[in-house]
Formats: structure tokens, C-alpha cells, sequence
């Protein structure tokens, strides 16, 4: 053990950046959820009694379910071919899907901005092209969210469920083919059940992402469609109801922690997000 | 992986259709960037730069991505220390005995950053760090730890413990054996994790927003204001900015990582 005391030395410089610096700001939040305005549980009544409140959290989860639904859907066929492609080809595909992932979140939603708006690019090609009369409303509401919510977490959907992929032996698929199973055979009853890991954990990690999320809902709703982070920042910076602000904090992160951990059994916490670097 | 099993068209479409929407509303930017109008749209006659040219004509602009560096820089520093130091303990201790300290640095991970904004809004407020340069340094060097300590991690995964062990045996000390057994080996990996800290607090707005008002104004928070307000094409031409200057960041990361495999 004492030997080991330099080696525990190292981990003090993070170890009290982070308690004094990221924990103690967090328990804070907790803590003014449960005084301010006064001491009690009068912040968690508006959960049973605020329409306001139960609408904001009722879109969060319809939001964060539909984007999770879709992403994983769409990021399945990826990772599935990004799988079974030949290694030179897997890189290309790869960039195409890490690339999106470390532009600014910023840049991504102007780009939607521009793309959807009434006089957006899309509605001036489609009304150019004589497909629509007049222009969609294809942004500032919930369709514009869910378009910029998925563009952002099918990258997260697909690091996951490719790791998993990756570990399917192909001698398995070979063999299965070779038994005579059809593609579609061979696909349902081997590929699909071994790659399901892989599935639960992305599901997991945009879901949790996605509740939590503020730049993209914040810009793409226009202040329409209201999510939880938006929610807060309101409550916080413009009405300066700490209590009802940390209150929903609190909720959003109990949410997270509790998905966390009803699906550890199935999905190693670690992995799934050191797969992201 | 093949074996006479391949991807289907089906599948197969359904992927390069997603591909295509994940990076062609990227691309988007760059025409948007060059058009000759005052408004948002496509070049109408001609290409033109100018949109860039008000870029580095406007104090307030260059003010923000001056501001942004210096904060990337400072935080990236911080996180670099603490992290690397926080990984090459983290490996030479038993797993079990620092568990708890590896979780730890996940969190920022998981919660979201609106949730630590708002306690930081209030913390920051006690300790006289609001809208200060060193209070979004600390916040943003806190929150890119994880990205130092993940690539950190893998780096020392392929590193050999017996190096360590031997020169510890010959009678080098805790700060010889880092200076010049481990450090040197797992170099490639610390540069990954600067590169990731330094996008993360280059693109951070959410704490920004929260805890900054007049003498702290990041590139990203000019951003959001000019995306509320008023759409015009220098937006697109900062976003381009932005565009090339993180592909720059990544294609830095690839060839470290190239090296590190050679």
C-alpha cells in the first residue's frame, strides 16, 4: 500500500478539480431543488399538479423516443454495412459517419436553419421544382427538432452497434449460408440476435442523450416546442425560479441515472462511452 | 467479414441514403459562404469572399475567436495535466481500488452540461468566477478531462507494465519512470486527448451561456446570438471557418494515430 502512494498521488489533481469544480456545483442544483423557495418537497407537488411542467416533460420523452427509434433504425443499416464492407471500403464509410460527429453542434443546426426555413433552400427547390404552392413549415417545431436531433445522434447510434457487430464471428454467417439458410435466414435468427447488445446500448446512450439535450431543440424549436434543458434555462435565466429550474434538473438527471441502471446488466457503462473517442 | 454474406441492397441504400443526409446539409455551408447576396441564399450571379472579408474586418468577431483559443488553449492545458496523471494512476492501481475515481471521470459524460450549467451559474457566483476568463477555463478544463483520461486510457492499454516495473527496479523514482519510461510511449495518445479537449471547449456554449455575460463573449455564444437574431451570410462564412479548422483538428488526430501505429 505504501508503496502505491505516489501512484494515488497522480489521481489528486482530477480527483479535486473535479469534486471541488463539477460535483459540488451538481449537488448545489440538488440541494436548491429541495429549499428554495422554501424547505420541503414543494417543487416536486408541481410534477403532480403543473400542466406546464407535465407538457414539457411529456414532449421530452416523445422527442427522445422518436429520435432514438429512428436513429437506431437508421443507424442499424450503417453499422450493418459498414460491418460486412471490405476494410478500405469500412473507412470511408466510417468518415462519413465521424466526420458529422466533431463539427460544431452549432454549425450543424445553422445548416438546418438554412436548409429548412420558409425561405429556406428546400421550400425554394421544391416550390422552384412545382411540387408545393406554398412552403412547408419544416423547421421551428417539432418535425425541425426531431430532423436536427437525429442528424446529431445516428453517429452515437452507430460507434455502439458496429462494436458489436464486430465481434459476430463470420464463420457463423458462413456456415449458417452454407446450411442453406436464405440471406433473410441467415440475417434473423444469427446475425440480428448476436448484434442486439450492440443495440440496447446505442438505444441507451441517445436516449439519455437526447433528454438532456439544449443547443439543437433550443434553435430548431424556435421556442415552440419546449424540452426540458430549454425548460430549465427558461425558469432559470428569465423567470429566476431557481427552485422549479433544479427541480427538473434533478428529475432529468434521476432519469439518466435510472436508465443507467436498469440496463447495466446488459451494456457495460465503460465501453459504451470510451467507444466514443 | 464476408464468407458469402453481404449486405443487402435494402440495407445497403437505406446506408448511403443516411450517410448522404448525415454530411451533404455540412456542405450546405460552403456555397452559402461564397453567395454575392446580403441575405441567405445560394451565389446568384457570382462567388464572393466578402462575407469572409467582414469576418476579419469586425472587431467583435475576431474578439470571439480570440477569446475562444485562449480559453481552448488554458483549458486544454488543465485538462491534459490532470487527465493524463488521472490515467497512468487509474492503469497502475488495481482495478477495484479505483473504480470509484474512473466512474468519477465519466460523469461529464453523462449528465447532460444544462444541468452542471446551472449549478456552475450559482457556484460560480459564491467563489467570484462569473464572467471570468479563469472561471470558463476551469469549467471547460473540468468537463474536457473525460476526453484526456479516455484516450489516455487506451494508449496505456498497449503500453507494457514491465517497463515500468523495470525501471522502477533499477532505481528510478515516480517522477523519473513518468518523465522518461512512460510519458515518451504514451505521448500520441495525450496529443489525441488535447485534440478532443480543445474542440470540446472550443464548441462549449451551454456553460457559456450560463456563465458569462460581457467580458467573456466565446465564438460559439456570437454564434448563437447571430443564429437568434440575425441570419446573414457572414454566419455561413464562420461556419466554413469552423468547418475547416476542425478538419484540420481531426486530420492532425489521424496522422498521430498513423503514427502511433507504425
Amino acid at each position: 500500500m505504501r508503496r502505491d502512494l505516489g501512484w494515488w498521488a497522480l489521481l489528486l489533481p482530477a480527483f479535486l478539480m473535479m469534486t471541488v469544480l463539477y460535483i459540488a456545483p451538481i449537488v448545489q442544483v440538488l440541494a436548491i431543488s429541495v429549499t428554495e423557495p422554501q424547505l420541503g418537497l414543494g417543487n416536486y407537488d408541481r410534477l403532480l399538479t403543473n400542466a406546464g411542467v407535465q407538457r414539457v416533460i411529456l414532449t421530452t420523452l416523445r422527442i427522445g423516443l422518436l429520435t432514438t427509434g429512428i436513429a437506431l433504425l437508421l443507424g442499424y443499416a450503417l453499422a450493418y454495412v459498414i460491418a460486412l464492407a471490405r476494410p478500405a471500403a469500412q473507412r470511408w464509410w466510417l468518415l462519413g459517419v465521424l466526420l458529422p460527429l466533431w463539427i460544431s453542434v452549432l454549425v450543424r443546426a445553422f445548416a438546418w436553419v438554412t436548409l429548412l426555413r420558409r425561405q429556406g433552400l428546400v421550400n425554394q427547390g421544391l416550390q422552384a421544382s412545382g411540387l408545393i404552392d406554398a412552403p412547408l413549415p419544416l423547421v421551428w417545431n417539432e418535425f425541425g427538432v426531431v430532423v436536427g436531433m437525429v442528424h446529431y445522434m445516428v453517429p452515437y447510434a452507430v460507434l455502439p452497434m458496429l462494436a458489436s457487430m464486430r465481434e459476430i464471428d463470420s464463420r457463423l454467417l458462413a456456415a449458417a449460408r452454407g446450411l442453406g439458410a436464405s440471406r433473410g435466414t441467415v440475417f434473423g435468427r444469427v446475425f440480428l440476435p448476436l448484434s442486439l447488445p450492440g443495440v440496447v446500448a446505442a438505444g441507451v446512450l441517445v436516449f439519455i442523450f437526447s433528454l438532456g439535450f439544449y443547443i439543437t431543440p433550443a434553435i430548431l424549436g424556435g421556442g415552440k416546442t419546449l424540452m426540458a434543458a430549454e425548460w430549465i434555462k427558461l425558469q432559470i435565466l428569465d423567470l429566476v425560479r431557481w427552485g422549479m429550474g433544479a427541480m427538473l434538473a434533478t428529475v432529468l438527471v434521476a432519469a439518466i441515472l435510472a436508465t443507467l441502471a436498469v440496463f447495466s446488466r446488459v451494456v457495460d457503462l465503460r465501453r459504451l462511452f470510451g467507444a466514443r473517442a | 467479414m464476408t464468407g458469402g454474406y453481404g449486405a443487402g441492397r435494402f440495407s445497403r441504400g437505406i446506408a448511403w441514403a443516411t450517410v448522404l443526409y448525415l454530411v451533404l446539409p455540412i456542405t450546405i455551408v460552403l456555397p452559402v459562404s461564397l453567395t454575392d447576396q446580403r441575405f441567405l441564399s445560394l451565389p446568384q450571379e457570382a462567388l464572393s469572399l466578402r462575407h469572409y472579408a467582414n469576418i476579419f474586418a469586425s472587431p467583435a468577431w475576431l474578439a470571439a475567436i480570440g477569446q475562444s483559443f485562449g480559453l481552448a488553449v488554458v483549458s486544454t492545458l488543465l485538462a491534459v495535466a490532470a487527465g493524463t496523471l488521472c490515467a497512468i494512476g487509474c492503469w497502475r492501481l488495481s482495478r477495484r481500488a479505483s473504480d470509484l475515481v474512473r466512474v468519477l471521470m465519466l460523469l461529464p459524460l453523462i449528465i447532460p452540461s444544462i444541468v452542471y450549467a446551472v449549478g456552475l451559474y450559482r457556484w460560480f457566483g459564491k467563489l467570484d468566477l462569473l464572467d471570468r476568463f479563469l472561471g470558463v477555463a476551469l469549467a471547460h478544463a473540468v468537463t474536457g478531462i473525460p476526453y484526456v483520461v479516455i484516450t489516455v486510457s487506451a494508449a496505456l492499454a498497449a503500453f507494457d507494465p514491465r517497463l515500468e516495473q523495470a525501471a522502477r527496479g533499477m532505481g528510478a523514482s515516480l517522477g523519473q519512470t513518468l518523465r522518461w519510461v512512460i510519458l515518451p510511449r504514451i505521448a500520441p495518445g495525450i496529443a489525441s486527448g488535447a485534440i478532443f479537449a480543445f474542440i470540446h471547449s472550443w464548441d462549449e456554449l451551454v456553460m457559456v451561456l450560463f456563465i458569462t455575460s460581457r467580458q467573456v463573449f466565446t465564438l460559439p455564444r456570437k454564434m448563437w446570438d447571430g443564429i437568434n437574431e440575425n441570419l446573414d451570410p457572414t454566419m455561413a462564412a464562420v461556419a466554413m471557418l469552423l468547418v475547416v479548422f476542425t478538419l484540420g483538428l481531426l486530420w492532425l488526430d489521424g496522422a498521430l494515430r498513423r503514427k502511433r501505429a507504425a
